[in-house]
């Protein structure tokens, strides 16, 4: 055995590339699961092609995942990455960009013959030509040692290639000390009814840890211990996942049943997937013909005296525009949450953006205000969700819950709520006929009563037709009209008095202060501790609510000289907040269907703070 | 059903009497021209409501846009007055939801053929128990007289001054083609015909799919007077009665006969053929279903009209609840908290 040294690291990036095929997303997710259970924190970004089988070996077909951990706080999937395991020359060449200088290669030759070359538009093998100087490459013969491992088992070669991945997974599982347990586990119970392929990804996951441990071309071993996270309870959590338990959450805390119509969509569809296997918990869902039967079929439920969820992505949102504006007009609750990517039309659904914003908050015909809150992290999704939930029950009315690609497929460890302390969110339905009308609102929230079929002694009609004050008649009388409509209006903002105020991370004034919303947290997060540990001073705020915004938000934003709005988008909430409270805000916008890094955050706070020093 | 819409059904409880008619129209001005065929249908609604049995609290009227679509505010129940096209999924939402109400749609031809036509054949296939009665005048009432996804070929109206190239539906053809498990047609001026389609789409357990006959005199008058006035009706409209042969005819002297499974017209005057040789209706039948609705458009046959179909198949609310229940049963009641620490976790002191 060679001579082996170890060191200690705060923070590593890892990215797994290779064909879409390949088995990336699994190897990164079982990667992350080990490393959430080594207490470390992390944060991760699966990144993969639209086509679901895109042909083997092109730049297209490429499928990546990042994962970000450390022994520190990790606010984001990371800048670039420090690892790049790379199956095959297409996964080398689209990813390169994004390796550090000095980073490590790991890649498998086999991934490198002609055809692949070839594929992935190199005229010379950069394995071979010495163009990755500046990095450390380590060429592995992944297909070869698999297929070595493999060798007396008599498995057909297309079995054997498909284990590939979990050699990759073993050899890093080496790298960074961590343990192959929890990974053997998951493949015996994945593959209790396939005992020969569960032999051969135990054998080759094995293989890959006792390749890091014999061979001569490692010598270095990489430490990374544990977080500092506060005391508690953790598990690993994707966005999806905390959105469909949020909502769970809620609607047993409402004493509702959950009832989801949904079509599906990218990214939103794993939400549907994951409320599909609660059927123990009452929960409901009904997978749609479309994006329109998914909204109404919801506010039919909510007719019924049931939690009403729908669950899309952009273009899904754009259909149920009209359904929107119903449930507006007939004040039922609705939860409608949108996993935004790139737009406009069909465009990036595989990846991120922020664009949805003003569709959020204007998308409707008529005036049609409708509360607006958005997650900032993938466990963020749980409670603003839940608090989706709770607004639209409490003020009868459709809410916009706002995720995006990037929070919903990423993850990171997650403090488990204590459920028992969670609020109680029931409804008090309508049963007494004495003084009843379907708009007679409260007031204080001013909601009108939630009467279901079924209560004798209240029935009454409500629909889409302009609605008279008090009687829920039809009426196109023109001042009932304008009432009606700042009724609903004021409605809307006296949630503002229901919702906590904005809160400062940092100074309470000064030169600048970052206003982000969404998933622009953790690379704001990021960029802003970046900057305070030079010495410079620097403040941000976040939004969850973003219709009503928080009452104080004003009141914060005047004491900077300068207000700096990041968005995955060309200045949505910038826009807003230049028109609501006459700040002029500087922008910094980016639409690749990508995250922002934290160095480009970290670059515009510099630039700002030099420039009015 | 969660404890609380139980709480709220059971809160005033109180034991009804017996209803008229009268009891089931709200106290809204009904709003459709004068001499509308909607008027009877209406009428006719009401009227068999009493007899139904079912408590006036747990019914619910679901339309979507257009002149038919008023009816629920004229329906002393519960009722949604919903968006375009829509009413089919709103309902499907709610009964989903309640399998306990008694759900019923209204649509016409352009709500429920044109615009919510994708709903409307997913609701058939997926049968869930809802009424859905669609009113068929062969023109765009609401939006002042453009034709519509029923109208003939040729049609003249402000949007095609040139005639109609299109080539309408047929919908019990449609119904039958989604699968619907309950499909009929009834006519606006045959009130004692309606009332007794209607008691039967009622009583059918599953989509109830009425599609009924209905004048507008204003924009498209006498659309069905060959089969709805007493003069023409008898020789141009044959009832489909389950278990007799299919006769018609003022004098009752003409029958269907199936040529291979090709409808034709038999005289039973010249002593030819008698009814032993003509068609006998069977309401399970599907592939005689597909035969008879196809009738309706041959120029040489009289229109079907009456009860084409009434199978029974599981319905969809119910099956989702078996679902719940078979997985309630296997894993127990859902525990919010045990769910929350499930699967790999890990304790940071
Ligand atoms: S326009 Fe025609 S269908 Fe509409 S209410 Fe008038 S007569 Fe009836």
């Amino acid at each position: 055995m060679s001579a082996k040294t170890t060191q200690k690291l705060d923070e590593v990036t890892i990215r797994f590339a290779g064909d879409s095929g390949d088995g990336m997303q699994l190897t990164g997710t079982q990667f992350t699961n080990t490393t959430a259970l080594l207490g470390n924190d992390l944060s991760t970004l699966p990144d993969y092609p639209a086509e679901i089988r895109a042909p083997q070996g092109t730049l297209f077909g490429v499928s990546g995942f990042q994962i970000h951990f450390g022994s520190r706080e990790i606010h984001t999937p990371g800048d670039q990455c420090d690892v790049l395991v790379a199956m095959n020359a297409a996964a080398l060449k689209v990813n390169l960009g994004s390796l550090v200088d000095g980073g490590a290669i790991i890649a498998n030759t086999e991934g490198f013959n002609d055809k692949n070359l070839k594929l992935a538009g190199y005229t010379a093998n950069p394995l071979k030509d010495r163009s990755l100087g500046k990095y450390q490459v380590y060429e592995v013969d992944i297909s070869k040692l698999t297929a070595l491992a493999l060798q007396d088992m008599n498995l057909s070669s297309k079995i054997v290639d498909r284990s590939k991945n979990f050699f990759a997974l073993g050899m890093m599982y080496w790298m960074y000390d961590r343990p192959v347990d929890s990974t053997l586990e998951w493949i015996q119970k994945k593959f209790a009814n396939k005992p020969e392929i569960m032999e051969a990804n135990t054998r080759v996951l094995k293989a890959g840890w006792n390749y890091g441990e014999t061979t001569e071309i490692f010598t270095v071993r990489y430490l990374v211990g544990p977080a500092k996270l506060a005391p508690g309870k953790y598990r690993n959590i994707t966005g999806n996942e905390a959105t469909a338990w949020g909502l769970m959450a809620a609607a047993r805390k409402a004493n509702l049943d959950l009832f989801l119509g949904s079509y599906p969509i990218t990214p939103a569809s794993d939400i549907l997937h994951e409320l599909s296997i609660y059927k123990h918990f009452g929960v409901k869902t009904f997978q749609a013909e479309d994006e329109i039967a998914g909204v109404t079929s919801a506010l039919g439920a909510s007719f019924g005296g049931a939690l009403g969820v729908t669950t899309t992505s952009g273009p899904g949102i754009a259909l149920k525009t009209e359904a929107l504006g119903l449930a507006t007009m007939v004040e039922l609750p609705l939860v409608v949450c949108n996993i935004q990517r790139g737009g406009p039309s069909t465009g990036l659904p595989t990846k991120t953006e922020q664009a949805d914003l003003l569709q959020a908050l204007y998308g409707r015909n008529g005036e049609a205000p409708i509360p607006v809150l958005a997650a900032s992290t993938p466990a963020d999704c749980f409670e603003t969700v839940f608090e989706a939930c709770r607004i639209a029950i409490k003020f009868m009315t459709p809410v916009i819950f706002l995720s995006d690609g990037y929070l919903g497929n990423g993850s990171e460890p997650w403090l488990i709520p204590d459920y028992d302390k969670m609020p109680d969110i029931s409804p008090t339905f309508r049963t007494n006929p004495e003084g009843f009308l379907p708009y007679l609102r409260d007031e204080v929230t001013l909601s009108r009563p939630w009467a279901i079929p079924g209560t004798a002694g209240l029935e009454h009609r409500i629909g889409g037709l302009e609605k008279q004050h008090l009687t829920g008649n039809v009426s196109y009388d023109p001042q009932n009209h304008e009432m009606m409509i700042k009724l609903r209006a004021d409605k809307v903002e006296r949630i503002a008095n229901d919702i906590p105020l904005a809160q400062v991370d940092g100074d309470a004034e000064g030169a600048l202060i970052v206003a982000g919303w969404g998933s622009t947290y953790g690379a704001i997060r990021s960029a802003v501790s970046r900057i305070r540990d030079t010495g410079k001073k620097v403040s941000h705020v976040h939004l969850r609510y973003l219709n009503p915004l928080p009452k104080n938000l004003g009141e914060i934003l005047y004491k900077f000289k300068n207000v700096l709005v990041p968005e995955i988008n060309m200045g949505q909430l910038s826009k807003l907040l230049r028109a609501k409270y006459l700040v002029p805000t500087i922008s910094l916008n980016k639409v690749q269907g990508l995250p922002f890094k934290a160095m480009e955050i970290e670059n515009k706070i510099e630039e700002i703070l030099k420039g009015s020093s | 059903m969660s404890t609380l819409v139980e709480e709220a059904i059971r809160a005033n409880l109180a034991p009804e009497g017996k209803l008229t008619a009268k009891d089931f129209q709200s106290d809204q001005d009904v709003r459709w021209c004068p001499g509308c065929g909607d008027y009877s249908i209406l009428a006719q609604t009401q009227r068999i409501m009493p007899d139904l049995g079912i408590p006036r609290h747990t019914m619910v009227f679901v339309s979507g846009i257009g002149c038919s679509s008023r009816f629920p505010y004229y329906m002393n129940m519960y009722g949604i007055h919903g968006i375009h096209g829509r009413a089919t999924a709103i309902a499907s939402g709610l009964k989903m939801a309640r399998p306990d109400l008694s759900v019923w749609v209204v649509t016409g031809d352009g709500d429920g053929l044109s615009i919510g036509g994708n709903h409307l054949i997913h609701l058939l296939r997926r049968n869930l128990d809802i009424k859905v009665l669609l009113f068929n005048n062969q023109i765009y009432g609401l939006t002042k007289g453009q034709y519509s996804p029923t109208s003939e070929t040729g049609k003249i109206t402000k949007s095609t001054p040139y005639g109609s190239i299109d080539y309408p539906f047929n919908p019990a053809s449609l119904a039958l083609g989604s699968s619907a498990t309950f499909v009929a047609r009834t006519m606006d001026r045959d009130p004692k015909h309606m009332q007794t389609v209607l008691k039967r789409a009622a009583g059918h357990q599953g989509t109830s799919f009425v599609e009924i006959y209905q004048n507008c005199n204003v924009f498209n008058d006498g659309a069905f007077f060959p089969f709805t006035e007493k003069d023409s009706k008898e020789d141009n409209v044959v009832f489909l009665e389950h278990g007799k042969p299919l006769i018609f005819g003022k004098e009752k002297d003409k029958g269907i006969r199936l040529n291979g499974f090709t409808p034709e017209v038999v005289s039973l005057k010249d002593g030819k053929y008698s009814a032993d040789d003509l068609l006998v209706h069977n309401e399970h039948d599907t592939t005689l279903s597909f035969i008879l609705a196809d009738m309706t458009y041959k120029p040489n046959l009289p229109r079907p009209i009456g009860i084409f179909l009434a199978l029974t198949r599981p319905c969809y609310e119910r099956e989702m609840q078996h679902q719940i229940q078979a997985a309630k049963e296997k894993r127990g009641d859902g525990d919010m908290k045990k769910l929350l620490n499930s699967g790999e976790t890990w304790v940071i002191n």
